[in-house]
C-alpha cells in the first residue's frame, strides 16, 4: 500500500483552497448580513430592533452542523433537487457568521459615546452622513481585532462543511485517509495547514488590539 | 415677534421625575442669556429641548421660526440655525480641528472641499486657533478643544448658539480663553443662550439671567439683578458663591 505521498499533499493543498474560498464567502456574505443585522439591532425602532435580536438569538443558539443540515434539506424541500455543496455550506456559513459578526459589530457601534451621535445630528448630518462620516471610523477601529479573531472562528468551522458533501480540508484529509489509512500522518498534516491558515490571523488580530490599546492610553 | 426663542409653559418629565415644570422665558435677537441654578435644576434640559435632542411634554417652543414642539418637526433644518456646544466638548476624535469644522458645511451645506477649508481656518482664527487646523482634538488642551467646538459650530453660521456649562471641565486659566471667545461673540451680536456658572461673567455679558430652581423659571431679569436677588432661593444661590 503507497503512503503518504505528494499527491496527497497536493490533493490537501486543492481542498484548502476550497476552505479558504468558502471562508472569504462567509466572511463577505456574513459580514454583509451582518452589519445590516448590527444596525437593526440598534434601531430606534422597536420592532425591528425585536426582529434583530431574534435573529441573532436563532442563528447563535442553533449549532452550525444543524443550521447547514437544514439549508442542505430546506431548500431541496423548496423544490431544488440537486443542491451544489458550494451553495449550501456558502450560505450555512453566511448565516452563522452574520450572527455572530452582527453582536460584535453592535458593540462596536454602542461603543463610539453617545454624546459623538449627538453632536453629529446636532450638526444637522443626516442619519447616513452621521453613520459613515462619525460613527463608522471611530467604530470600525475598535471592531478590527474582534473581527480578525472572528475570522480563525469561521475558517476552523468550514470543516463542518464536509456533512452536505463540500470536499474541503477536513474532508480532503478523511478521504485520504480512507484510502491509505495513515491517520495520524494525514491528520498531522491537516492540522498544520489549518494552523498555517489560522496563526497569522490571530497573530494579526492580537496586533491590532495591542496597537488599539497603545493609541486608547 | 422678534424673539429668536420663545419657550412657554414648556413641561418635561422623565418618568415620574418633573424636571421642567412649565417653563417660560424668551430671547430677542442679539440677546444673550445665562441660565443660571443649581445642578440638577432642569437647566441641560431645557437647553436639549430648545434643540429638539429631548422632545417635550407640554408646552411651545419657537425658535428661529421653528416649531419644536410640533411632531412635525424637521430636525435638520432646526440643527442648521441653531448650534450648540457642550461641557465635554464632543468633538470627533478621529478628525484634525479643520476636519472637524469642514464636515458640516460640506456635507450639510454642500460647499466645496476648498471653500470649506477657507471656512475652517476662517473660524478658527476668530477663536484664536489658526495655528491648529491640522492638530487632532488629542494634541489639543482642554480649552483649545472648546474653542475648537465652538468654532465647527460658528462654521455652520447659526442664528442661536446654545453653550451647556462649556467652561466647567477648565480649569481657571482655560476657562479664561474660552469665555473670551463667547464675549467677543456677543459682542458681533450673535443670539446666545448659556448655561453657566460664572456669575461675574453671566453679569458682565448677560443682557437676561434666567435663575431655575425645581424646574421652574424662579427669577429673571437683567444682570444686575444677582446683585439684589427677590427670592431667598437665588440670594442663597448667589449667596454660596458657586
Ligand atoms: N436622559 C435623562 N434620563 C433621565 N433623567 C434625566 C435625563 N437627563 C436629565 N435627567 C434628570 O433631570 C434632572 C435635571 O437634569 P439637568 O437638566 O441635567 O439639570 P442641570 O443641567 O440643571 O444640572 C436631573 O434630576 C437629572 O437626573
Ligand atoms: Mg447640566
Amino acid at each position: 500500500m503507497p503512503g503518504f505521498s505528494l499527491v496527497h499533499l497536493e490533493f490537501l493543498g486543492w481542498a484548502a483552497m476550497w476552505t479558504l474560498g468558502l471562508s472569504a464567502i462567509a466572511f463577505v456574505g456574513g459580514g454583509l448580513v451582518g452589519f445590516a443585522v448590527a444596525l437593526m439591532r440598534i434601531s430606534p425602532i422597536r420592532w425591528v430592533r425585536y426582529a434583530a435580536i431574534a435573529y441573532i438569538q436563532v442563528v447563535q443558539g442553533t449549532p452550525l452542523l444543524i443550521l447547514l443540515f437544514l439549508i442542505y434539506f430546506g431548500i431541496a424541500i423548496v423544490g431544488f433537487q440537486e443542491v451544489p455543496a458550494l451553495i449550501a455550506a456558502g450560505i450555512g456559513l453566511t448565516i452563522y457568521s452574520s450572527g455572530f459578526l452582527a453582536e460584535i459589530w453592535r458593540g462596536c457601534l454602542q461603543s463610539v459615546p453617545k454624546t459623538q451621535w449627538e453632536a453629529a445630528e446636532c450638526l444637522a448630518l443626516t442619519p447616513w452622513q452621521r453613520m459613515t462620516r462619525v460613527i463608522l471610523p471611530q467604530a470600525m477601529r475598535i471592531a478590527t481585532p474582534p473581527t480578525v479573531g472572528f475570522l480563525v472562528q469561521i475558517v476552523k468551522n468550514t470543516s463542518l462543511a464536509s456533512v452536505v458533501g463540500f470536499v474541503e480540508l477536513a474532508q480532503a484529509g478523511k478521504l485520504i485517509n480512507n484510502s491509505i489509512f495513515e491517520p495520524f500522518t494525514v491528520f498531522m498534516v491537516v492540522a498544520a495547514i489549518y494552523f498555517a491558515i489560522c496563526f497569522p490571523l490571530s497573530t494579526w488580530s492580537r496586533r491590532l488590539e495591542r496597537k488599539l490599546n497603545v493609541s486608547r492610553r | 415677534m422678534s424673539a429668536v426663542v420663545k419657550l412657554s409653559n414648556v413641561h418635561k418629565s422623565f418618568g415620574t421625575n418633573k424636571v421642567l415644570d412649565g417653563v417660560s422665558f424668551e430671547v430677542g435677537r442679539g440677546e444673550v442669556a445665562a441660565v443660571i441654578g443649581q445642578s440638577g435644576s432642569g437647566k441641560s434640559t431645557a437647553l436639549r429641548c430648545i434643540n429638539a435632542l429631548e422632545t417635550i411634554d407640554g408646552g411651545t417652543i419657537d425658535v428661529c421660526g421653528h416649531a419644536v414642539h410640533d411632531a412635525k418637526l424637521d430636525r435638520r433644518s432646526l440643527r442648521r440655525d441653531v448650534g450648540i456646544v457642550f461641557q465635554s466638548y464632543n468633538l470627533f476624535p478621529h478628525l484634525t480641528a479643520e476636519q472637524n469644522i469642514m464636515l458640516a458645511p460640506s456635507c450639510v451645506k454642500k460647499v466645496s472641499k476648498s471653500e470649506a477649508r477657507d471656512l475652517a481656518h476662517d473660524v478658527l482664527r476668530r477663536v484664536g486657533l489658526a495655528e491648529k487646523a491640522g492638530h487632532f482634538p488629542e494634541q489639543l488642551s482642554g480649552g483649545q478643544q472648546q474653542r475648537v467646538a465652538i468654532a465647527r459650530s460658528l462654521a455652520m453660521q447659526p442664528k442661536l448658539m446654545l453653550f451647556d456649562e462649556v467652561t466647567s471641565a477648565l480649569d481657571p486659566q482655560l476657562t479664561g480663553e474660552v469665555l473670551k471667545v463667547m464675549e467677543d461673540l456677543a459682542r458681533g451680536g450673535m443670539t446666545m443662550i448659556l448655561v453657566t456658572h460664572e456669575m461675574a461673567f453671566a453679569r458682565k455679558v448677560a443682557s437676561q439671567v434666567v435663575y431655575m430652581h425645581k424646574g421652574k423659571v424662579w427669577e429673571t431679569g437683567p444682570g444686575s439683578m444677582l446683585d439684589s436677588p427677590k427670592t431667598a432661593e437665588l440670594a442663597d444661590f448667589v449667596g454660596s458663591g458657586l
